[in-house]
């Protein structure tokens, strides 16, 4: 099966003050379909870097991308835009939900812009919201939910049109533990019912425990690439 | 709609009310401004419209034959025989009400004052229809004949001669013998005109009295008519200049030149005035919609991130935009009816604006709305306002994704 994402020789360099930063240096990656992994390491090492390029939301400065059979790093921005728009989902760290939206139309969203009538997108979106542990909480806004519901709302719309891929960039930082948790175990499950591959960032241990690929970066290189059991 | 049209616009009415007060402030000076350029086109146009029907019904109709020279030197040496019978025969089809007149400078006297005016010798029954005259008398009488040697005066010119109804005056002119030509009159009948110097300016009587005051004969001034319309005499000036080849056959944009400049000038002003009025509003705007793009910067790489195309990200911007100028537009042009509305019975400005009067103007303005400035201004808002609002929408558009989502 050919797999979801493949990077060759992927390198990023920023320039901050005349100074070059190498912050990805020639990474090697391929991620097959239903993969659950998560690349971990040291602030600066990489890894939200390498998250963004395969999202196609920053550019490489050399080297090959290939997200679900579509190389993206020489794609126009607007064909990028129907890639990430069909087949990638994002959660951010800071949840990044649309204000003015409810929780409801936040998990909408994604599937308005891809035409979904509104009938069988209201259906998809309450049901998504309740496989998160959110009914009820549907017609808030961002700022009437905490933290943890922002996060499920987030997870939600990343997922709700099963794409082929979610990236989600410490997803746990700003959840307390329990929270934490259960949010994984809710990932866990996509993973497996759904068929969604999952490529976390992350420091947290509890996120790695629950992966089944670690990926450790550091100075914008691959240092480790190890499968394990997962604990879930 | 389509679900993404449909998207952006409650994304574009959700943004704008996220600061109630900015938007409320950018929307008032939108309403201001569209208030300002439809009401003020309302009073020019009232102006432009009423003048040259007020100066027609006063006396210049829309069509004026003199003699050669009359128009230059208006004595009662170019005076012109009565209308012959192929004049009278285009007249007769082309005009609704046509008048001959007697028409020379005079002066008045009365036993206190005196004052220069213009003798005009009327018809009474030709005038009905073509002149102000005939419904202008407040006091007294209007006259009966042509025959009739009463004296229709200004209400303010008796005031200035501090005469009276029933009180006799004399009028002095040049007779057509080049010898002083002088009667008493007695004031049958005082009228109202605007502006004032109509008034102040013209006293009527008989035309056949005025004749035999001048030693005329059957000579006369001046034939004034008025056509069906007022822009479209141009084959009935043709047919008159060929039924009287040896006389002056003028048209009203002719003999009232002014009028038709102040036409092309007051369009000229509203037009400058609707560029500087849009000007400031267009700042106001652009601010508005850059202070809140700046402000979403990263819910716009959001967006990107999530799969919104750049031209999406235009177009909700422009979104906003538009509900922001159509809120404006509907709330100025409102206020501008409703001010039209209580002005509908006329705007009194001769506290501050003699000048008015001076220039032949009435100093009390009546609005008027042409379809043609309320639909210039409001596609000039709208236009120009977009146009205006594609750089902060191409701005929304341009990020970067993860720079835009990096930006706190």
């Amino acid at each position: 099966m050919e797999p979801t994402v493949v990077c060759r020789k992927v390198s990023k360099v920023y320039r901050q003050d005349s100074v070059a930063v190498h912050a990805l240096v020639d990474v090697d990656l391929v991620i097959p379909r239903q993969d659950f992994l998560c690349l971990y390491g040291p602030s600066g090492s990489g890894k939200t870097t390498l998250l963004n390029l395969i999202g196609g939301l920053d550019r490489p400065t050399s080297g090959e991308i290939i997200v679900d059979g579509q190389r993206i790093d020489n794609m126009a921005s607007g064909a990028l835009a129907q890639l990430r728009l069909h087949r990638i989902g994002f959660v951010f760290q800071a949840y990044n939900l649309i204000p003015v939206l409810t929780a409801r139309e936040n998990v909408e969203f994604v599937m308005q812009l891809q035409g979904v009538p509104a009938a069988e997108r209201r259906r998809r979106a309450l049901e998504i919201l309740a496989e998160v542990g959110l009914e009820g909480l549907a017609d808030r806004r961002p700022a009437e939910l905490s933290g943890g519901q922002q996060q499920r709302v987030a997870v939600a719309r990343a997922i709700v049109s099963e794409p082929a891929l979610v990236l989600a960039d410490e997803p746990t930082a700003n959840l307390d533990s329990k929270t934490a948790e259960n949010l994984m175990q809710l990932l866990v499950h996509m993973n497996r019912e759904h068929g969604v591959t999952f490529v976390f960032s992350t420091h947290d241990r509890l996120v790695m425990d629950f992966s089944r690929r670690l990926i450790g970066l550091r100075d914008g290189r691959i240092v480790e690439d190890r499968r394990r059991e997962a604990a879930a | 709609m389509s679900s993404t049209v449909r998207l952006l616009a409650v994304l574009a009415w959700r943004n704008l009310w996220r600061h109630p007060g900015r938007t409320g402030a950018i929307l008032f000076a939108l309403a201001l401004g569209v208030w300002s350029m439809v009401s003020l086109a309302g009073l020019t146009r009232g102006v432009l419209e009423g003048q040259p029907e007020r100066a027609i019904a006063n006396l210049t109709g829309h069509v004026q034959i003199h003699a050669p020279g009359y128009r230059d030197d208006p004595v009662v040496e170019h005076s012109m025989p009565p209308p012959g019978p192929e004049l009278r025969a285009v007249l007769a089809a082309g005009a609704l009400a046509w008048a001959a007149r007697v028409r020379v400078p005079a002066i008045v006297v009365s036993e206190r004052e005196s004052a220069a005016v213009t003798l005009v010798g009327i018809d009474p029954a030709q005038e009905r229809g073509l002149s102000f005259i005939p419904g202008a008398v407040v006091a007294g009488r209007y006259l009966e004949s042509v025959d009739d040697a009463g004296l229709l005066i200004g209400r303010k010119l008796a005031e200035r001669l501090e005469t009276r109804l029933g009180w006799r005056v004399v009028v002095m002119s040049e007779g057509a013998d080049n010898e002083l030509a002088d009667r008493g009159f007695r004031i049958v009948g005082l009228f109202d005109a605007e502006p004032e110097a109509i008034e102040t300016g013209y006293v009527f009587v008989g035309r056949r009295a005025a004749q035999r005051m001048l030693r005329l004969g059957e000579r006369i001034s001046e034939i004034a008519l008025v056509a069906p319309e007022r822009d479209r005499i141009d084959s009935l000036l043709e047919r008159l200049r060929a039924a009287a080849p040896d006389l002056d056959v003028r048209p009203w944009t002719e003999i009232e030149p002014l009028l038709v400049l102040t036409e092309e000038l007051s369009n000229v002003v509203l037009v400058i005035w609707y560029l500087i009025v849009f000007t400031a509003m267009s700042f106001g705007l652009v601010n508005t919609l850059l202070m809140a793009v700046f402000e979403r910067t990263r819910e716009f790489g959001l967006f990107q991130a999530l799969g919104m195309r750049p031209r999406l990200i235009v177009g909700q911007v422009l979104g906003e935009s538009v509900i922001l100028i159509a809120l404006g537009l509907a709330l100025g042009n409102a206020a501008a009816a409703l001010t039209l509305r209580w002005l509908e019975s006329g705007l009194d400005l001769s506290a501050f604006a003699e000048g008015f009067e001076m220039a032949g103007y009435s100093p009390v303005l009546y609005p008027e709305v042409a379809a043609g400035d309320v639909l210039a201004a409001n596609l000039l808002v709208l236009v120009l306002g977009l146009i205006a609002s594609l750089y902060p929408a191409w701005r929304a558009a341009r990020h970067v994704p993860v720079r835009a989502l990096a930006r706190t």
